[in-house]
């Protein structure tokens, strides 16, 4: 795991936290939506809050998709859960929102649970590689060995 | 029923949710190390080789049946029973799923964050 791995978990967690607030608080101004008025949608997207919070979830997918190209789905879940702990956070020390002791306890199990998922290797599987159809210039190197 | 109707579309969700997770998961490392290609190949090569995987089409097809379901399973039960049930039982199911159908060692340390994650998930959004 190098650092730019990390800072990749990190962004799948802050992006999912981020788009879901910020949506979250676009859709409470401009209400709810009908699908006898689909017009309405529209209305939505042109909000600044909401259009931040798609970007911001796009900004999730490419970082979740990278991370499920180098590690296992079963250390990228726990790993990134961290982003339930960080809206916690902000609610509690941001927005002054009260945090109950049932969820302080819940923000305690997410940490020991990536702290455990933390501890081990990222990657299990080695799948076959796929043979690489040379796209790039020619005479680059043989990209199936990055992967090693 | 609309208990009925909500846990039908709860394991909706779940099902959805884990198909579409297990299929990019196998799609990406089809793909392979984005990281790694971006320097070898460019972003644009990237982009084209997952947008014509299978698997990746197919799970964001599962992703968004998941999505509707949510909706479903919303417009009959409370959002604090939907939302945490939904996402406990995505990691656990997560966790099977990627030992049979990704053979990922999933050892005895990945069980305990899986079911620690779970439960912290549903006390925080419950």
């Amino acid at each position: 795991m190098t650092f730019r791995n990390y800072l990749i978990l990190a962004g799948v967690s802050i992006f999912a936290s981020a788009g879901d607030a910020m949506l979250s608080h676009g859709m409470k101004q401009t209400g709810s939506i009908t699908i006898g008025h689909l017009s309405s949608v529209i209305v939505a997207v042109l909000n600044p809050w909401v259009a931040f919070g798609i970007v911001l979830l796009l900004a999730f997918f490419a970082t979740y998709t990278t991370a499920l190209s180098w590690a296992d789905l079963t250390y990228v879940l726990p790993a990134t859960s961290l982003g339930y702990v960080l809206l916690a956070l902000v609610a509690r020390f941001i927005l002054h929102e009260h945090v109950s002791p049932l969820r302080w306890l819940g923000i305690a199990l997410i940490t020991s649970g990536v702290g455990f998922v933390a501890g081990g290797p990222a990657l299990t599987t080695h799948p076959p590689l796929e043979p690489i159809e040379h796209e790039a210039q020619p005479g680059s190197a043989a990209v199936s060995g990055a992967r090693q | 029923m609309k208990t009925l109707y909500t846990w039908g579309a709860i394991l909706a969700i779940t099902l959805a949710s884990v198909v579409g997770d297990v299929l990019l998961s196998c799609a990406m490392k089809q793909v392979g190390d984005v990281q790694a290609l971006w320097k070898e190949l460019g972003i644009l090569v990237i982009i084209r080789r997952t947008l014509a995987n299978l698997n990746f089409l197919l799970g964001i097809t599962a992703m968004a049946l998941a999505f509707f379901s949510l909706l479903f399973a919303l417009s009959w039960g409370d959002v604090s029973l939907v939302g945490p049930a939904a996402a406990s039982l995505t990691f656990i199911g997560n966790a099977f799923a990627a030992k049979f159908f990704l053979h990922e060692k999933v050892d005895r340390r990945r069980w305990i964050a899986a079911v620690l994650v779970a439960g912290g998930v549903a006390l925080l959004a419950g």
